[in-house]
């Protein structure tokens, strides 16, 4: 008796855990669901395209589609655990229909098979679509690899120093500034020390920072040394540009207390640094145009500044001396960009082009944008908008002009792993030369062997 | 039928009686193993061309993973962690404080057993959040309350940090699995041994050891492999700073999932699998080899 209803218990759970297995999520009834994922949430990172997908794309496209429904799918993580996520999601041939995705991503994802070029899933429509006359050449190719369009580029950025002009007038220096050389960086840092600024300059480093480390720090300064990380088929080793830039490194977090190394060590080191300008404890901080719409951004912030646009300068990145940047350049960037992609394995693909084509429309992009800068993929969206910002006018007048962008290559996330715990060595104590000595050897592992690394 | 077929099931429906579990077993346990095993040798990766279409590398993974040095340093450390918090911490505290409530009762056992139940039944991302608050650099309650602002402990100290987090975790374990085998012990052996002029240590070293040997090498047993498999001081400190903290399973997590280097991550979780089964196979040896010598002083001499 006893054993016979044990043996029931066992065979019901075994049925259950057998049927579970079947039964997939999907439309159901007479509506279909449409799915958007993205790393961004209300109240966090992120947190304006958060509103804007929930409190205008979604009510708007279901006015316009009566049997859909959307949802949204938020987060508010590093980007490279959002991305491990997304793969990881592609992967398993499930995850939201539109999904957001870092450009520099779009290479790996598409060579993995993860996500199919847009024709191929949204059909023939994609083509016609009117948008595409008003995307630059050059803003498309942050969706494209192989020649074919995988995603729709959301806008591009540019990288500048930002200064706190409040620290500046303290130490006695211009509000108006714009350093020339790496050397006037550090006066000016020297200065602000002197003035009793306890992180004079935050230049992001080490592996917590991840990404940040390299866009924001290693990479532009590259290119101020006069190297790109990857040309002619050869990526840069432990050059004598990696050892100058690596040399800054030391000169701001080598004992010379111009930064503060602690905080490049710490798991939120980001976010604290982010924190810690708004606070008025940071001097000069290179970030992307991102830190200013997304965090010291007055209202909807993670980290807002009340004074923002009269406390807050931004300034290009200067070459380590004038004309000694890549390609002669006086002054450098680094610049990336977001892109929407369609889900290949998605159950109604054809409604998710609408979805994304929907989200890229004038009309959407106009409303992503009220009142915040931003430089959108759309000419004319960017023609209107252009005019009211003036950091926005800034990093499109100013900065896209000199900017570069990263290889869109597989091995690129190691190599930038590599280039973050090159400038962790020398933050905990390391020389350049110690530094770069050990990256040289790394890359080579990465990258295939010394011949595909140049000097 | 046979003398072992106690249930007296015959030799079919006993099959078919277990046949769904091992079933199970087979699908969840055995299949994901070998998987593991078969995706070491490749150069699978999370995303790119080798996400596609991964080749037959051999052991090169393996090769790869015992000659990098962040491999060795991690495997230290992690043996540190387990040493620290799990042996000498969790198991050390957890057997003390079953020792000191033994005979009390009332409030004040209610009351200790119940926060140190909290910090085991708390679920690990949010006591992770808990204790970066603490023992973080700027804000921390911890610097608050010694007035050392500024005194940076996941960063200055990080392995030290994330043991004493473990050991404030999974206390309540040992603990409780110390205070159910110690009321196997008969106060009457602890009186004879008090009147025989025994102290605190001779008691414990003579009477009550001996007595839940099995349970303190089953005790060890779970909380090594657990704690050797522990995630969450990722939460803490990241694997930071310079890996200083990198404990094995952070390690796996950043080859295989932030440098996507999933082959290489199976290499690498095919011996962490290798290193607890030989874990488990030292404690199970200590278990069976204590057993002999109780057996063999109980059979002798058949009550008088």
């Amino acid at each position: 008796m006893r054993l016979l209803s044990r043996t029931a218990l066992i065979g019901a759970i075994a049925a259950l855990t057998l049927t579970s297995c079947g039964t997939g999520g999907g439309a159901d009834g007479g509506s279909t669901v449409l799915t958007i994922a993205a790393n961004s949430i209300e109240g966090g990172k992120n947190s304006e395209t958060a509103q804007w997908i929930k409190q205008w794309v979604i009510p708007e496209f279901e006015k316009t589609h009566p049997d859909v429904k959307v949802l949204f799918q938020q987060s508010g993580v590093d980007d490279e655990q959002y991305k491990t996520k997304v793969a990881l999601d592609l992967k398993s041939r499930t995850g939201a229909d539109v999904i957001d995705l870092d450009g520099i991503w779009v290479g790996e994802f598409a060579q993995a098979g993860y996500i199919k070029p847009l024709t191929d899933v949204g059909g023939a429509t994609v083509g016609q679509w009117e948008g595409w006359a008003q995307i630059p050449e050059a803003v498309q190719g942050l969706g494209i690899f192989d020649g074919k369009k995988y995603g729709l580029p959301q806008g591009t950025d540019g990288r500048v120093l930002f200064y706190n002009k409040t620290l500046f007038a303290k130490a006695g220096l211009p509000a108006d500034w714009q350093p020339t050389s790496w050397q006037e960086i550090i006066d000016a840092g020297v200065k602000l020390k002197a003035a009793g600024v306890p992180a004079p300059i935050q230049l992001n480093a080490g592996t917590a920072m991840g990404e940040a480390t390299t866009m924001q720090g290693v990479l532009p300064l590259l290119a101020g040394a006069g190297a790109e990380i990857y040309s002619g088929g050869k990526w840069t080793g432990g050059s004598p540009a990696m050892k100058d830039v690596l040399g800054l490194y030391q000169r701001i977090y080598g004992g010379s207390g111009l930064g503060d190394p602690r905080l490049q060590q710490d798991a939120k080191g980001r976010d604290k640094s982010f924190a810690r300008f708004a606070e008025g404890e940071i001097g000069i901080l290179a970030e992307s145009d991102y830190f200013w719409r997304s965090v010291i951004e007055p209202q909807a912030g993670v980290a807002p500044m009340k004074d923002r646009d009269q406390a807050v300068g931004y300034a290009k990145i200067p070459a380590v001396r004038p004309g000694g940047g890549v390609r002669g350049q006086d002054f450098v960037s680094m610049s990336g960009g977001a892109v929407r992609v369609l889900n290949p394995f998605s159950k109604s693909p054809r409604l998710a082009w609408d979805l994304l084509a929907f989200m890229h429309s004038a009309a959407a992009t106009k409303s992503q944008l009220a009142g915040q800068a931003r430089i959108s993929s759309r000419t004319d969206v960017n023609d209107e908008v252009l005019a009211a910002d003036p950091m926005l006018k800034y990093i499109a007048d100013e900065v896209l002009p000199l900017t570069a962008y990263r290889p869109g290559l597989a091995v690129y996330p190691q190599v930038s792993t590599a280039l973050q715990e090159a400038t962790a060595a020398v933050v905990s104590g390391k020389t350049p030369d110690e530094a770069s000595a050990a990256y040289q050897s790394a890359l080579e592992g990465i990258v295939g062997g010394a011949a595909n690394v140049g000097g | 039928m046979s003398v072992a077929d106690a249930a007296g099931l015959g030799r079919g429906r006993a099959i078919a009686f277990v046949l769904p579990a091992l079933a199970l077993i087979a699908v969840f346990l055995v299949f994901p193993a070998l998987w593991t095993i078969y995706l070491g040798l490749t150069d699978y990766r999370l995303t790119g061309l080798a996400a596609a279409e991964p080749r037959f590398v051999g052991v090169d993974n393996y090769t790869g993973a015992l000659s990098d040095p962040r491999f060795l340093t991690s495997l230290w450390l992690t043996l540190a962690y387990v040493g620290g918090s799990a042996v000498i911490g969790q198991a050390g505290l957890g057997f003390t404080l079953a020792w000191l409530l033994r005979t009390r009762t009332g409030p004040v056992r209610r009351v200790l057993e119940g926060v140190v139940l909290l910090a085991w039944i708390l679920p690990s991302t949010v006591v992770g959040f808990l204790w970066y608050a603490l023992l973080d650099s700027d804000d921390g309650t911890l610097n608050a309350l010694l007035s050392t602002p500024g005194l940076a402990w996941l960063l200055d100290y990080p392995l030290l940090s994330i043991i004493v987090f473990n050991v404030w975790r999974g206390t309540a374990f040992s603990m409780m699995l110390y205070s159910a085998a110690l009321e196997n012990v008969p106060p009457s052996h602890l009186e004879t041994a008090r009147l025989a002029g025994a102290g605190v240590f001779q008691q414990l070293r003579d009477v009550v050891v001996p007595l839940i040997r099995r349970h303190i090498l089953t005790n060890l047993l779970l909380i090594s492999l657990w704690t050797f498999n522990d995630f969450t001081p990722f939460v803490l400190t990241g694997g930071g700073p310079e890996g200083r903290s990198e404990i094995l399973p952070v390690y796996v997590y950043r080859v295989a999932l932030k440098d996507g280097q999933l082959g290489a991550g199976a290499a690498i979780s095919f011996l962490i699998l290798l290193i607890n089964l030989l874990f488990a196979l030292a404690y199970l040896r200590l278990l069976r080899g204590r057993r002999r010598p109780q057996e063999a002083a109980a059979t002798p001499g058949p009550p008088a």
